[in-house]
This record gives structure tokens, sequence and C-alpha cells, in this order.
């Protein structure tokens, strides 16, 4: 436990990404390391069972990843009703992903933040959905997707009409046009600032568990993470309902 | 908490992934799904198949069973009737035959008394003549008389 600063200190320590770069083009390395490192344990597991998928008897890993695959594929045919396909694999890899970054909360505060600073790293944020960064990195994809989409299915005309003169008709224009535009632009946002504000929250609470006396720590330590656990695959699937129910929208044409 | 390039960073690492997974994590595993539904569903078309043909050889051998002991009662009664008749038969046959064996013995026993008749005639007329030869020895000459002897000895037989 870094001591300097107090209690303060502690907590701007934990909530410090190490980063390297200048204003815009600085690099949250911690951010971009664990994701990337959980993105690659995702991508394994899953290849893995791919390549030996069969229809015969599925082991242990064929039935946790084909588990995984109908339950998205489930959500994904609850609310889309067109062929697309990008949106299952794409809400599969946003939920694993999600909840493994989300997942990462569960580790003991100190834990990699410790090894790293043996490794000479200052600071360390383990968890990527606690940087807004990467919260946004999805929700921003998503809001291209939704964006690439309404113009494939109702083309740049239906589009322009869509944004122009609905909900209040073409009289009047701009106001349906500042209307759509806070509308489309709530998405991305609301989507990242959830995601990002829950687990934030999470991590902070585990960070001042981690401040009090060690006999109380597991009073409150376990009961949060018990908690946690429902919070992170809710928040993740929370993310995925979200992104299939808004390519939906964009699929739908009026 | 700041936005910065780490935001890019992210895109790009999202977009591989989604692009990976979309190539090659779904489709071979939705393919398997696919697959093992579709066998599943045959083995229990399979299966409900097999039952179906089970009743039908049941009902089948049921038939056939009926009909084998029909036949078999059918045999037994024939089988009877025939040997009713083969008892008939040897009846009747039997009672012919001794009809026929009592017919024989009563015209055997009727040519025999004919012989005995036949031999008792000669011997009671040979008697008679020879009972009358002595008798008459000395005073009828045979060769006189011959004539009366043979005409008795005719009415005699």
């Amino acid at each position: 436990m870094s001591t300097e600063g107090g209690a303060t200190g502690y907590i701007v320590h934990h909530l410090t990404p190490l980063s390297v770069g200048e204003g815009f083009w600085t690099l949250h390395l911690d951010t971009l390391f664990f994701s990337a490192f959980l993105g690659g344990l995702f991508i394994l597991f899953f290849k893995t069972v791919a390549e030996r998928a069969t229809s015969g008897v599925p082991g242990l890993a064929q039935n946790i990843a084909e588990t995984l695959v109908e339950f998205v594929d489930t959500q994904v045919k609850d609310s889309f009703h067109g062929r697309s396909p990008l949106i299952a694999p794409l809400s599969l890899t946003i939920f694993c992903w999600v909840f493994m970054w989300n997942a990462m909360d569960m580790l003991p505060v100190d834990l990699l933040p410790m090894i790293g600073s043996l490794m000479g790293m200052e600071y360390m944020r383990v968890v990527p959905s606690t940087d807004l960064n990467g919260t946004f990195a999805l929700s921003i994809s998503v809001f291209f997707l939704i964006f690439f989409y309404s113009i494939k299915v109702k083309g740049l005309l239906g589009f322009a009409k869509e944004m122009t003169c609905t909900p209040f008709g073409p009289k009047m224009m701009p106001f349906n046009l500042l209307l759509k535009t806070v509308e489309e632009l709530a998405k991305p946002i609301s989507l990242g600032l959830r995601l990002f504000g829950n687990l934030y929250a999470g991590e902070l609470v585990f960070i001042l568990i981690a401040l009090l006396p060690p006999v109380v720590q597991p009073l409150l330590g376990f009961p949060w993470a018990v908690f946690h656990i429902l919070v992170i695959t809710l928040q993740a699937f929370i993310f995925m309902v979200l992104t299939i129910v808004y390519l939906s929208l964009a699929h739908e044409d009026h | 908490m700041s936005i910065n390039a780490t935001l890019i960073g992210q895109m790009i690492t999202f977009t591989l992934l989604v692009w990976f997974t979309m190539k090659y994590v779904w489709p071979p595993i939705i393919a398997a799904l696919e697959e093992r539904k579709t066998k599943i569903s045959e083995g229990l078309a399979a299966a409900e198949k097999g039952q179906e043909e089970i009743k039908l050889a049941e009902k089948k051998a049921k038939g056939l069973l009926k009909e084998a002991k029909e036949q078999s009662a059918e045999i037994v009664s024939a089988a009877q009737k025939r040997a009713n008749q083969l008892v008939e038969e040897s009846k009747d046959q039997a009672k012919k035959e001794g009809e026929r064996l009592l017919e024989a013995a009563k015209a055997q026993i009727e040519q025999e008394m004919l012989q005995a008749k036949e031999s008792l005639r000669k011997e009671v007329s040979s008697l008679a003549l020879r009972a009358a030869e002595q008798i008459l020895k000395e005073e009828i000459d045979k060769a006189k008389h011959q004539d009366i002897l043979s005409k008795a000895a005719d009415q005699l037989g």
C-alpha cells in the first residue's frame, strides 16, 4: 500500500493510468495491454474450440463456448429480425470482452499494481472498463455501425429523411434534426458512460475497502465482491443487448 | 479522465477482435451446433421410425400367429375327422371280413356236409348192398337180379 499522501494519495494512485505521450496523443498502456491481453485470451479460447468443434459429444470447453454462442444467438434472434453476418459475432465479442474487462475488477486491487511496481511501473489500472477510452472505444464503434447500417438499409436519402422529418413532420425540420442528432449521440454516450460509471464506482469501492483495517476488509469486501459478480455480468449483458437493439433499430425502415 | 489516443488503439483492437470472431470463431461453432441439431432430429426421427416398425412387426407377428393357430386347429380337426373315418372304415372292413369269413366257413361247412352226406350215402348204400348181398347170397343170383340191385342203389343215393 502506497502511503504517500495518505488515503487520497492511495486512491488517486490507483486510478491513475500508466501512460506515455502528451495531450491527445497520450496512450494508456495499462488499458491497451490488459484489453489486448484479455482479447487474446478470448480469441485463443474460442479459436481452439472453433477448430475442434464437432457435432458429436462436446467437451467442457466446447460446452462453455456453445452455451455462450447459443445465449448470444438467442438474444440476437429475439430482437433482430434481419439477416446479418456481423451482428451475432459482434455481440459475442462485446459480451465476452466486456465481461473479461469487468472481471479484472475481481482481482485484489493491489495485486497487479504491486507486481507492476516491482517491475518498475509506477501506475497501473487493471480494469479497462474503468477507462473512458475503453468504454467509448466500444460505444463509438457501435455508433459507427449504427450510422453505417442506417445508410446502408435506408439509403442516404432515407436516412436524411428520417433525421429531418421525424418525429414532427417536415415543417419542423431544424427542430427534428436537432432532436434526432441528440438522440443518436445519446446512444454511444449513454452506452459508454453506463459501463464506465458502474465499473469505476465498483473499483472505487474496492479501493476504499482496501483502505479499511484488515479485520473489517473481508466483512465488506466479500459481500461487495459477490454483488459485483452480478454487476460485471449484468453490465456486459446490457452493453451487448443495447448494441443489438440499436443495430436492429438501424435496420428498421419506417 | 481524459479522452485520448488510447481510444483509437482500443477501437483498432476491438475491430480486429470482431473481425476475427466473425471470420474464424462464429461460423464453425454455429455450423457444429446446426449439425448436431440435424443429427439429433435425424436420430429422433429414426427412433420413431424404428418404433413404428416394431409395432408393424408385432402386428404382423400377431397376424401370423393367429393364422398358424387357425391352421393348426384346422389340421387337428381334419386329422380327427380322418381318424374317425379310418376307424369307421376299419370297422366296416372288419365287419365285412368277418361276414366273408363266416360266409366262407358256412360254405365250407355246407360242402363238407355234402361230402359227408355223399360218403355216408355211399357207405350206407354199400353197407346195404353188402347186407343185402349177405342176406341174398344164397337165394339171389347176382347176375339175375342185377337190375333190381342197381335200382335200389340208385334210390339210396
